[in-house]
């Protein structure tokens, strides 16, 4: 079994250490025994849609957003929403999941468009959203740090999630934070999210692996380190943010 | 003379200053704090009184060290130079070391104001300051919680640069497209530094790089040699920016264990000569670059400054030994992914298979933010690690980063509480054996301050 991972712009978003989130999907995928290719894809190259089990979309400077803004505008927009329909996961984070909405809305300047797979809108704000997230949700808590001054609200097409216990999330105001929509999920957790959040890390490897390979079940892994790393982090977020 | 207020803000800070060392403590801050509170141009008018005026050092990384070899390289030349030395380097950084060398009466305690500035500090301190050279080392992304992205950064420095009087020397590392940029909007001398050793860096652009794009233009940058993240021999095909002319080069850098040859070269008279940097690492070498181009700007002698480089010791957990129990404790201070990256190139470069007590913490002076180890290249280290103690407030966090970079379970273990893991660290390695210590800012101090506790280590405000 194989797993193919496309990382979106990794030489314009990332910052915030967003790249942790590759590492993770891969190790866990390689301690089950699979097989893994990680492909990077930039500004003006081709993205296949037909190639990615699962897309990883970072944060990045403000500079960058602009030019990957312009560029999803064209094909490389078009072969995500594709990539979408037939059946590839994305996981994005703060930049990368504002532009995978509709649209971001500054405060003078003209909107930018997003690529819209996810029914959510982003406003900048004045101030910015900086510190420890905790995060519950049906499946489990998340804990991460945001840093971010856009606002995103859910259009009901895309589901929170989770709810927000400390920080601000979405935008500071309905105590929800990220969104779902299908197989499509974004947030605001830097940290990296996946490595201590596992239970994220294996949703979307499930999700991935079943777009070419069906009733694929995930072995169990040793979660312990990642566990203990949580707890750390959410007794800071809880108390220090 | 300074005037009646910022003489009142002297002494109040310098009773502060007082009432803190009598109960044993650093003193580095919060004196300054006092002082700016009750005037805030205090540091203006202080050092509006130094004779041969004050220099700024900032940048990510290397600040410190660089500061450290021009205070020396100004002493060599006998200078008295008043220096924030303990990386205190906040605006009350800066105050407090000006009120402990200034009288009650306001009489300066030396004639140079060297000042180690902290880049997102570093707009309002030069406007307060009004400088005679401003060295800037590097940008790198760092404690994104507090600086925010690098962009934003690098123009606030920039727009306060393009403010001050052309009597100002700005001193810039040509080979790092961002801090180069600095430079454009000025009509005044700049002295640029950089590494021209073509056997210095690869030509394979490295995972993390803040800078991919041209400061003026945006479109992609070329590289002829990357040597670390974003600094190396680059240019712009669209626009056709290029690295600016080296006023002060290393043609050949040789790398050993316990610091580095470089032969320098100037584009201003017929300058070669040979420097021995007693640090290892190419990054000091990059320091050494910059002390000795800043050393330029204010007109010291060369051979003054050689020597007092030959003769230099590394500051507060910049590589520096320290003995404990029968081991060498070598104490590395990480606190960003480029950062981290040449720390443990330096580390590698010498084929070492490093023991190594690793922290990391959250404090505000570490970034609250830890996930720029993800950035890091744990896994260029991993391969090499003979066994990690891991500690610190987000140990936790650390150990996931090395077992997602591939140490092996049996090969690291967590100690949560200082002391420990100082115990475990030193006692798995053998007698006269080293142990690297890898922590943020905030965790070093508290391991030094348990090493100091236990009759090891000098605490640093006193160095």
């Amino acid at each position: 079994m194989d797993l193919r991972i496309a990382h979106l712009y990794p030489d314009l978003m990332n910052i915030y250490g967003d790249r942790g989130n590759v590492i993770a999907l891969a190790q866990r995928a390689k301690w089950r025994g699979i097989e893994v290719e990680v492909r990077p894809y930039s500004v003006g190259e081709w993205a296949d849609p037909e190639w990615p089990d699962v897309w990883f979309f970072g944060g990045g400077q403000d500079q960058g957003q602009d030019i990957v803004g312009a560029d999803l505008a064209g094909k490389n927009g078009a072969a995500l929403r594709k990539s979408v329909e037939g059946g590839g996961a994305i996981f994005s984070v703060c930049g990368g999941y504002q532009l995978l909405g509709h649209e971001y809305v500054p405060e003078v300047d003209p909107s930018i468009p997003g690529v819209g797979i996810l029914d959510v809108t982003t406003r900048a704000g004045k101030r910015r959203f900086v510190g420890n997230l905790l995060v519950d949700s049906p499946d489990g808590q998340l804990v991460g740090f945001e840093n971010h001054s856009g606002r995103t609200y859910l259009g009901p097409g895309a589901k929170a999630l989770g709810t927000v216990i400390a920080g601000n999330g979405n935008n500071g105001e309905d105590k929800t934070e990220g969104a779902v929509q299908g197989k499509v999920i974004g947030c605001y957790l830097h940290g990296s999210c996946l490595p201590k959040n596992p239970w994220l890390a294996d949703r979307l490897l499930a999700w991935a692996l079943d777009r070419r390979h069906k009733d694929t079940k995930l072995d169990p892994l040793d979660d312990a380190d990642e566990a203990a790393a949580r707890v750390q982090a959410s007794e800071v977020a809880r108390t220090r943010t | 003379m300074p005037d009646a207020l910022a003489l009142i803000a002297n002494a109040a800070g310098k009773l502060t200053r007082e009432g803190l060392r009598a109960t044993g403590r650093g003193a580095t801050a919060l004196p300054g704090l006092v002082a700016l509170t009750l005037d805030p141009n205090f540091i203006g008018a202080l050092s509006a009184e130094l004779e041969y005026g004050v220099a700024c050092v900032s940048g990510t990384n290397g600040k410190t060290t660089t500061a450290r070899m021009l205070a020396d390289i100004s002493r060599t030349a006998g200078w008295n130079p008043i220096h924030n030395r303990s990386g205190s380097n906040l605006d009350r950084g800066v105050a407090a070391a000006l009120l402990a060398h200034t009288s009650w009466s306001g009489e300066p305690g030396g004639n140079f104001g060297l000042f180690e500035i902290d880049e997102a500090s570093l707009p309002s301190a030069v406007g307060k300051l009004e400088p005679r050279v401003v060295v800037v080392t590097n940008l790198f992304r760092d404690q994104m919680d507090r600086y925010f992205e690098l962009d934003t950064l690098a123009k606030k420095i920039g727009d306060a640069l393009a403010a001050l009087p052309a009597t100002t020397t700005l001193v810039l590392n040509a080979d790092d497209p961002l801090v180069a940029n600095l430079a454009v909007r000025r009509d005044a001398k700049t002295i640029f530094f950089g590494v021209d050793d073509p056997d210095v860096g690869g030509v394979v652009p490295q995972a993390i790089s803040d800078a991919t794009r041209c400061p003026r233009c945006k479109s992609p940058l070329k590289y002829a040699r990357v040597v670390l993240a974003h600094v190396g021999d680059w240019s712009c095909p669209s626009c056709g920016l290029t690295r600016p002319p080296r006023d002060v080069s290393a043609t050949k850098i040789l790398l050993g264990p316990d610091g580095s040859e470089i032969a320098l070269a100037g584009t201003v008279g017929s300058i070669f000569e040979s420097v021995r940097v007693p640090i290892p690492g190419l990054y000091n070498a990059y320091n050494a670059l910059a002390a000795l181009a800043a050393a330029r700007a204010l007109d010291l002698g060369l051979a003054e400054a050689i020597r007092a480089l030959a003769n230099f010791r590394p500051a507060f957990g910049r590589l520096e030994k320290i003995e404990h129990k029968g081991r060498t404790l070598r104490l590395v201070l990480v606190k960003n992914p480029a950062g981290f990256n040449a720390a443990i190139g330096a580390l590698l470069e010498t084929g070492r298979t490093p023991r190594l007590l690793a922290a990391l913490s959250d404090r505000d002076a570490d970034g609250r933010d830890v996930s720029w180890i993800w950035d890091a290249d744990f896994e260029a280290l991993a391969p090499s690690v003979e066994h990690a103690v891991i500690t610190g407030l987000r140990g936790r966090d650390l150990a996931l980063r090395f077992k997602y970079a591939g140490l092996a379970k049996e090969r690291m273990e967590v100690v949560d509480e200082w002391s420990a893991a100082i115990d475990r660290a030193t006692m798995l390695a053998p007698e006269g054996g080293e142990v690297v210590v890898l922590a943020t800012y905030t965790a070093m101090q508290a391991l030094r301050a348990v090493l100091a506790h236990a009759g090891a280590a000098v605490p640093f405000w006193e160095d």
